[in-house]
């Protein structure tokens, strides 16, 4: 008993102080100021996302899992996902359809700065205002219509607000400035030499999109694509303010909505909510999940 | 630089120019209805009003109460950008000089709230401010603008202050500097760009960002977007040339931080996370 006292005593020595071995670990002073950050993100978002989900399986009445049952059963409820789906999908897959060619494009300006701040507007500028422009330029006595109308394409107006197309437009002008310069700032990543190799060696120019761009691209685009997917599924105040609120555009963030602030009932809003997301979280890692099968790795030329 | 000559290619590039000028001139077209409209005497079914005032403006300003509205605009969105940028800079600051165990763990935690759709986590925490009692105040609106502006913060400072030459604070180590004078002599010169870069991008984000702060404003805590979603919600009490008089004075109030926020920053950061420095080839 004694000997091992003294055979511990006499280690104690040879062994640094906790600091020391913290330290050596990554943990000092300047490891802790992590923590005012970490502290306010845990009881800010991952503590009330916790609150949600326990308070999404304590319903107002029934079983644990009342909220999600009613959710699934009442078409008025599921329906929500299937609209929120049909309008982010196709307007997150224009938009990138969009932004691929036009930044191949100004990828080769010089004066690139006008362009990208204009695209900034619509971002700066947030959903509300956009919604509230669109309503009377898309208007049926709008300039969009009339201008339609003296070119000759319509011989009457058509109708694009109050509907999925208000909504759909919306998206498209906030949506697309968002995924064009994610896309812009994937392509300016790729080193030219790449491509100045696939054009001496006789590649076309759509072999070289294929075979050298596009792969190199991919995981930039996949990337794209989820984070513009995320704001498109978020969609709310267009949706209220431009779309049929009631009808066409019911999407998922309005019912969740409405079930917590205008039926009080926070229990079926947080289940509501917890479904957006988990719906949203499928996507992206469905999407992430096909980058898998492309080429990953070095987007810049290597000398040697 | 490579140009292609054919026939096919130069259809290819005039297709791609039209869409974008047809995209930019919607967009003029939407920003002009509204800046018209707001002018306008009257304005039904034709291409220009009849005629053009400013009484909007002053009937605007009386009737939604502006005055209070922009002070609390201000006061949050200024709140939000200072505690945001004291905890998010600290908390990167860590992130960029140390590696530690679980710090993949921590980065995932600071990522979350940027990919999470705002109602997901906004719902919850909104029942939580009103059952403490926060809900419908103005500290309620900073607390929720608060949660997807620190990671924000952190991510964009991360590479700003990788950057930075950790010999340098040695060596100011060295010559005797304390943590107090290391950080107002060496590191603030230093991250100052990136910092009113990272901060000028919160503030235009946060005034903007309407859904979390719609969840949580009361009548005294509203912020100017929120008012505006209002006043367009109930469109048909108030003439549309009032509503869009507002909607300009909440353009112009965006469009000044914009400007000044792109005298800082490349305009894809306002959607990117700061690129790394690309290495020298």
């Amino acid at each position: 008993m004694s000997d091992m006292v003294l055979q511990g005593a006499a280690q104690r020595p040879a062994r640094p102080a906790l600091k020391t071995r913290l330290a050596a670990k990554g943990f000092d002073g300047t490891t802790l100021l992590v923590l005012p950050g970490l502290i306010a993100v845990l009881a800010l978002f991952i503590y009330p996302f916790l609150y949600g989900v326990v308070d999404s399986l304590t319903p107002q009445a029934g079983a644990w899992y009342e909220n999600y049952r009613r959710f699934f059963s009442d078409p008025f409820l599921y329906n929500t996902i299937s609209a929120t789906l049909w309008l982010a999908l196709p307007v997150t897959l224009l938009n990138l359809l969009l932004a691929v060619p036009i930044a191949f494009r100004v990828r080769l300006m010089r004066r690139q700065r006008l362009l990208t701040t204009l695209l900034v507007l619509p971002i700066t500028l947030g959903t509300v205002l956009v919604a509230e422009g669109l309503l009377n330029f898309l208007g049926p006595q709008g300039w969009f219509n009339r201008t339609l109308i003296l070119i000759g394409l319509l011989d009457t107006p058509l109708r694009l607000t109050n509907n999925y197309w208000g909504v759909f437009a919306s998206l498209l002008i906030t949506g697309f400035p968002f995924a064009f310069l994610l896309t812009l700032s994937y392509v300016t990543g790729i080193d030219p030499a790449i491509e100045q190799a696939a054009a001496t060696l006789g590649a076309s120019a759509w072999r070289r999109f294929t075979r050298i761009f596009l792969p190199l691209l991919v995981p930039g685009l996949s990337v794209t694509f989820c984070l513009a997917f995320v704001q498109a599924f978020a969609v709310f105040p267009s949706a209220v303010l431009l779309g049929a609120p009631a009808g066409a555009t019911r999407v998922i963030s309005i019912a969740a909505y409405s079930a917590a602030f205008e039926e009080y009932n926070h229990s079926l809003g947080s289940a509501i909510a917890i479904i957006m997301g988990a719906v949203q979280l499928l996507v992206v890692l469905a999407v992430l999940g096909l980058r898998g099968f492309f080429y990953r790795g070095s987007a810049s030329g290597t000398k040697g | 630089m490579i140009r292609d000559r054919g026939l096919g290619s130069k259809l290819w590039r005039t297709a791609v120019w039209a869409v974008t000028l047809l995209f930019i001139l919607n967009l003029l077209g939407v920003i002009a209805t509204v800046v018209t409209n707001s002018l306008a005497t009257r304005w039904l079914g034709t291409w220009l009003p009849v005629d053009f005032t400013t009484r909007w403006y002053f009937a605007a300003w009386r009737e939604f109460q502006l005055t209070e509205v922009l002070l609390v605009t201000f006061q949050v969105v200024f709140l939000v950008t200072l505690l945001s940028g004291l905890i998010g800079i600290t908390t990167a600051y860590a992130l960029a000089r140390r590696d530690f165990a679980g710090k993949r763990f921590v980065v995932l935690v600071f990522l979350l709230p940027l990919l999470v759709p705002p109602l997901t986590y906004g719902i919850p925490l909104a029942t939580l401010l009103y059952q403490v009692g926060l809900g419908g105040s103005f500290w309620g609106v900073v607390i929720i603008n608060l949660v997807p502006s620190i990671p924000f913060v952190v991510l964009v400072m991360i590479p700003f202050i990788e950057q930075i030459d950790p010999r340098v604070e040695a060596a100011a180590r060295v010559f005797g500097a304390g943590t107090g004078s290391l950080f107002t002599r060496i590191l603030l010169p230093l991250l100052l760009p990136g910092m009113l870069a990272a901060l000028l991008l919160v503030l235009v984000r946060t005034i903007a960002m309407f859904e979390l702060t719609f969840l949580v404003a009361g009548p005294t805590s509203q912020t100017l977007v929120v008012s505006l979603y209002y006043a367009v919600f109930a469109s048909g009490v108030r003439a549309s040339q009032s509503i869009d008089a507002m909607a300009v004075v909440y353009m112009v109030t965006t469009l000044f931080w914009l400007i000044l926020a792109l005298r800082f920053v490349n305009p894809t950061q306002i959607v990117a996370r700061a690129k790394q420095s690309q290495p020298a080839h």
